[in-house]
C-alpha cells in the first residue's frame, strides 16, 4: 500500500467535508474491495475517510411497499433481518451468499454498489428490482446510476446513504460463484415487480452489470424457467478471462436465470 | 506516526503505526504474536482470521486503525496455559491439520460459527468454511474436529 492519512468521521456532513478538504480523498466502507484495491497499489487516495462509526448511516427500514437500507448495513445484516426475510427473500439470500462469513461480518451495501465491482452481487439486485440510491445530493434511479465497470454516476465526494428497494411480487438470485473470491461467474437477478420483468446480470459483461433484455422479452409472455433457458445469448460484449470465456458465460447467463426464474416460483 | 491501542485477547495493547498498516501486521510485527498468519493476502483464504467485538473478520483486510478501541481475539488467548481450548484439542485429537499454516484461521472461523450455532450440521460447518482454504486435508477431519469441538463446548 502506498501511504494515505486515516481519520473516522462522526457524521455523513463530517465525512463529506473530509473528502472535500482532501486532496484525493476516498470514503472507507466495509474495505471489502477498497483495502485489497490499496493493498495492490491499484489506487493512491490521499485520505482515506472511515465511516464507521457513522450510526445514522446503518439500519433497515419497512417502508410498506418498499424496503430501505442505509449505506453502512453489513451484508450479515441484510441476510439476517426479517424485514428482508419476509419483504424480499431474494435480497436476504442474495446477501447471505456474498463472500464468505467473514467479508459478509464487513462489507456493506453502499460500498459495494458505490464500488461497482462487474463481479460483484448487489448491483443486480438494484438493477432486477428498479432500486433507488439515495445520496447525501439526490435520487438516482438504479437505470442511470451504473455507468460502466467499476463507474457509477456519483460525483466527487457524493456519499451514498441508503438504498432504496421496491417491494416485488416474485424475485429470486442465482449465481455461479468463482470457488475461490465467490465472487459471480455469472449472476442472474429475476424480479416480477408492478406487473414488469426484469432481468439483471452480473459477473459477465465488460461493462458490469445490465439487463438482459432478451431474456426479459422471453419471460414476459411466459414466466417458466425453459422460456429463459431457451433464449441464446450472445457473447458480444461479454468477459473473457482465466474463469470462463465469454462463449460459457453466455450460456450460464439463460441457465442461471432459469434456475432463479425455478426458485422465484 | 499515530497510536493505535486495543484490546488483544484482554490486555490492553497500544503501538505507534502507520495509517497503512493491517491489522495483522499490526498483531504480527508490532506485538509479536505470529499465531495469526497471512497466507494469500488477497482476501480468500482465511489464515489470518481473528475476532473483532466478538465476530470473525480477515485481519489482512483490516487497518489496525479501524481496529482502534476493539477488542479483539486470536488464537493466542484461547489455551489456558498447557491445556487446549476444547476447539483445539478437537482439531489434534481429529488430526484436523497436516502441516497446520490455516489451523489459527479455521479454529477462530469455527468458534465464531458455534457462538452463533452451538449445535451446527455438517452441511452448516462445510459451508461455514467458505473463506477458509486448506492444501492439505481434503477438509475432512476439519470439518470433523469443529463438529467435534461443538460437541464439547455444548458440554
Amino acid at each position: 500500500m502506498y501511504q494515505f492519512n486515516y481519520q473516522k468521521a462522526g457524521s455523513a456532513d463530517e465525512a463529506t467535508s473530509a473528502v472535500a478538504a482532501a486532496d484525493d480523498g476516498r470514503f472507507l466502507a466495509g474495505g471489502m474491495t477498497l483495502i485489497p484495491t490499496l493493498k495492490q497499489r491499484l489506487a493512491q487516495p490521499s485520505d482515506l475517510v472511515d465511516l464507521a462509526d457513522i450510526g445514522d448511516l446503518v439500519g433497515i427500514e419497512d417502508g410498506g411497499d418498499s424496503v430501505t437500507i442505509k449505506a453502512m448495513t453489513r451484508h450479515v445484516d441484510v441476510a439476517n433481518s426479517d424485514v428482508v426475510q419476509s419483504k424480499i427473500p431474494a435480497l436476504a439470500g442474495l446477501a447471505d451468499n456474498i463472500g464468505d462469513p467473514q467479508v459478509r461480518n464487513r462489507g456493506t451495501i453502499g460500498g459495494s454498489v458505490a464500488n461497482n465491482d462487474p463481479a460483484a452481487d448487489y448491483p443486480a439486485a438494484v438493477l432486477a428490482l428498479n432500486a433507488t440510491v439515495i445520496t447525501n445530493q439526490r435520487e438516482i434511479a438504479a437505470e442511470s446510476f451504473f455507468d460502466g465497470m467499476f463507474t457509477t454516476v456519483l460525483e466527487e465526494g457524493e456519499l451514498i446513504t441508503a438504498v432504496r428497494f421496491p417491494v416485488p411480487e416474485k424475485a429470486a438470485y442465482t449465481k455461479f460463484p468463482n470457488p475461490a473470491s465467490r465472487y459471480a461467474l455469472v449472476g442472474v437477478m429475476v424480479a416480477q415487480t408492478g406487473g414488469e420483468t426484469r432481468v439483471a446480470v452480473t459477473g459477465a459483461g465488460q461493462d458490469g452489470v445490465f439487463r438482459a433484455s432478451d431474456i426479459e422479452s422471453a419471460l414476459s409472455g411466459n414466466w417458466s424457467a425453459d422460456a429463459a433457458k431457451g433464449v441464446k445469448m450472445s457473447d458480444d460484449g461479454l468477459n473473457t478471462d482465466i474463469h470462463a470465456s465469454a462463449e460459457y458465460r453466455a450460456h450460464l447467463i439463460s441457465v442461471m436465470a432459469s434456475r432463479a426464474v425455478t426458485a422465484a416460483g | 506516526m499515530p497510536t493505535v491501542s486495543m484490546t488483544v485477547n484482554g490486555k490492553s495493547v497500544s503501538a505507534e503505526v502507520e495509517p497503512r498498516t493491517l491489522l495483522v501486521q499490526y498483531l504480527r510485527e508490532s506485538l509479536g504474536m505470529t499465531g495469526t498468519h497471512v497466507g494469500c493476502d488477497t482476501s480468500q483464504c482465511g489464515a489470518c482470521v481473528v475476532h473483532v467485538n466478538g465476530e470473525s473478520l480477515k485481519s489482512c483486510t483490516m487497518l489496525a486503525a479501524q481496529a482502534e478501541g476493539a477488542d479483539v481475539a486470536t488464537i493466542e488467548g484461547l489455551a489456558n496455559g498447557d491445556e487446549l481450548h476444547p476447539m483445539q484439542e478437537a482439531f489434534r485429537e481429529n488430526h484436523g491439520l497436516q502441516c497446520g499454516f490455516c489451523t489459527p484461521g479455521m479454529v477462530m472461523s469455527a468458534l465464531d460459527l458455534v457462538q452463533k450455532n452451538p449445535d451446527p450440521s455438517e452441511q452448516e460447518v462445510r459451508e461455514w468454511l467458505e473463506g477458509n482454504l486448506c492444501r492439505c486435508t481434503g477438509y475432512h477431519n476439519i470439518v470433523k474436529s469443529i463438529l467435534a469441538g461443538a460437541e464439547a463446548l455444548r458440554g
